[in-house]
């Protein structure tokens, strides 16, 4: 199926990616053709079939509800672009 | 030097033949020297020879382990203590994170020496090395062609002799399509054999590390390294870790090889074709049977990837926004438009379309009719392996249909790129263990067979594959300009 210009406003808004006007027409394009491409999945009829979300259909295994990690605070904010006093610093959201 | 295996320069450590700084040197000369195939995105010698310095202590005093003071690369995916680890992309062109990788931690454990960071397509998304911000990886036997992808950089490093093994990381094929298109040994192996943690994700029922080595024999001497339960990966099993080398040398003969008939259709190339051809007569000469069969469902394996990769990398991908770690956009509005401005500059072309694909596919109204869709048809390709698996005790084909191809050739057809990994996905959405080794040339451009067993058959693959190196030559091949 084809997109047109809002669906691909809309996908960029929930994905969190900034579209440029001049890049939607190509978006429109390439998220199509692959749109196009993977509908060729309705050839088969699944609609008997379990959805298999591990290949091993596994379940996720549980830990128990323990501290394990120490505090590294200082460590993991190393890497972050803004820090002030332990916290991270993003644009004023609240006025 | 540079032609050894990892077993031999074991032997050659422990024998007091050089010593492993003297090594880890002598490859950090080479990755100086050949630097035009742009496979490492960082080196850092005086890391790598402090390393190898430990190494040489535990050599000394008689308490190394199999693999102390061999030298190896680590594709930029996985997270290095202290050292830059980009993903080849720009949104993590300045992160250096604060732990270790558990794959990472287990070769420091072992007393391996860390010679670098390898190049990748972004995220490890991409079939040819050029989806990397840091420019695309250069195949060695020809530069104008791609060395494939995801795991370029470690597949052209080993193959140049730039080092003598890689990690990888194969979702769709990443590790096993390089393998095959630069001529080295590729091993992927059971969905959840080698812990996820620290290996920045991509889609998370799919992604698996795994070697990049000369030889099946280096493949398993290094996955007794890396395999086994972590606590830290909710994924990881919780399976005993055989030794790998136990089995290698046994005979092959009564071997049951499947040779499934969608993988030798119109969409090879004849001339591949040919050259697995004739290596499945080497295995015939073994004493193995060659028996035909059916992977009905085959034709829609990279359909169903393209919903289920794209919609969990969406999901994983949400992480970079600018706040935690990573690039952040200069200019910006408010907390919105800096998310959003954030991921478009720090993310490439391929690595959006991935992400809006996804997006879309899991959105409200959309998720029965492609995730869900796709999950169901997971399942089918699923049991078609094992169906086969009960007539068979390994599945052989071609690594890839085509040898490398050239930069630039597929950049603009998506799907023509995707398509590359039409015969190494179903071993990512079945979760099945697959290696590919060279098994011929092309215009002289390598070809790959693919061997893929049943779950946690990694010892059995690796001795199918270790038996046909002990009968061909294949592997030993070294692109010309990289000879001395």
């Amino acid at each position: 199926m084809a997109l047109d210009p809002q669906t691909v406003y809309r996908i960029s808004r929930l994905a969190r990616i900034h579209v440029d006007a001049s890049e939607v027409e190509r978006y429109a394009t390439e998220l199509s053709s692959i749109l196009e491409f993977v509908d060729q999945m309705n050839k088969v009829d699944t609609d008997h079939v379990a959805p298999l979300s591990h290949p091993q259909d596994r379940v996720l295994r549980l830990r128990e509800d323990k501290v394990t990690e120490t505090n590294q605070r200082e460590d993991l904010q190393a890497a972050a672009p803004a820090v002030e006093s332990g916290l991270y610093l993003v644009p004023k959201v609240i006025e | 030097m540079h032609t050894k295996t990892i077993k031999r320069l074991c032997a050659d450590l422990n024998a007091g033949e050089y010593s492993s700084v003297e090594l880890a040197q002598y490859y950090l000369d080479r990755i100086q020297r050949y630097q035009s195939i742009n496979a490492f995105v960082t080196v850092d010698p005086e890391f790598t020879l402090s390393q190898a310095r430990e190494a040489d202590k535990a050599i000394r005093k008689d308490k190394h382990k199999p693999l102390t003071g061999i030298p190896i690369a680590h594709k930029d995916i996985f997270c290095t203590k202290g050292m830059l680890t980009t993903c080849s992309s720009k949104i993590l062109s300045n992160f250096v994170p604060p732990y270790d990788a558990t794959a990472i931690k287990k070769c420091k454990d072992s007393g391996m020496v860390c010679l670098g960071k390898t190049n990748m397509d972004e995220f490890a998304m991409g079939s040819s090395n050029e989806t990397s911000y840091y420019g695309p990886v250069k195949n060695p036997w020809n530069e104008t062609m791609v060395p494939g992808g995801s795991s370029g950089g470690s597949a052209a490093a080993v193959v140049a002799r730039l080092a003598p093994a890689g990690t990888g990381t194969d979702t769709g094929g990443s590790i096993r399509q390089p393998a095959a298109l630069c001529g080295i040994t590729g091993l992927k192996p059971t969905y959840g054999r080698v812990s996820r943690y620290g290996m920045i994700a991509f889609a998370s029922s799919l992604d698996q590390a795994g070697t990049l080595t000369q030889t099946a024999e280096d493949a398993a001497l290094l996955l007794n390294v890396l395999a086994g339960f972590d606590p830290r990966d909710s994924t990881s099993v919780e399976e005993s870790v055989p030794d790998y080398t136990e089995n290698l040398g046994k005979d092959l003969a009564g071997l049951r090889i499947g040779l499934p008939k969608q993988y030798f259709d119109e969409g090879l190339d004849p001339a591949v074709e040919q050259a697995i051809q004739e290596s499945l007569k080497v295995f015939e000469r073994l004493g193995a049977a060659l028996i035909e069969i059916d992977l009905p469902n085959s034709e829609l394996c990279v359909p169903c990837y393209y919903v289920i990769a794209p919609s969990e990398a969406s999901s994983n991908l949400s992480r970079f926004d600018g706040v935690r770690y990573g690039y952040r956009a200069e200019d910006y509005e408010d907390l919105d438009d800096m998310f959003m401005r954030t991921r478009s500059e720090g993310f490439g072309p391929e690595v959006k379309r991935r992400i809006m694909i996804g997006t879309y596919a899991l959105s409200a109204g959309y998720y029965d009719a492609y995730y869900l869709k796709a999950q169901k048809l997971r399942r089918l390709i699923t049991q078609d392996f094992e169906q086969a698996f009960e007539r068979c005790d390994v599945i052989m084909g071609p690594t890839t249909p085509t040898p490398a191809f050239e930069l630039g050739a597929k950049t603009e057809d998506l799907i023509a790129m995707y398509l590359n990994d039409i015969y190494t996905i179903s071993a990512n959405l079945s979760g099945l263990p697959g290696i590919s080794i060279p098994s011929g040339f092309v215009n002289r451009l390598p070809v790959g067979l693919q061997i893929i067993g049943s779950y946690f058959a990694e010892a059995l693959i690796l001795n199918v594959a270790h038996r046909f190196q002990m009968e061909t030559d294949w592997h030993q091949k070294v692109p010309e300009g990289f000879a001395v």
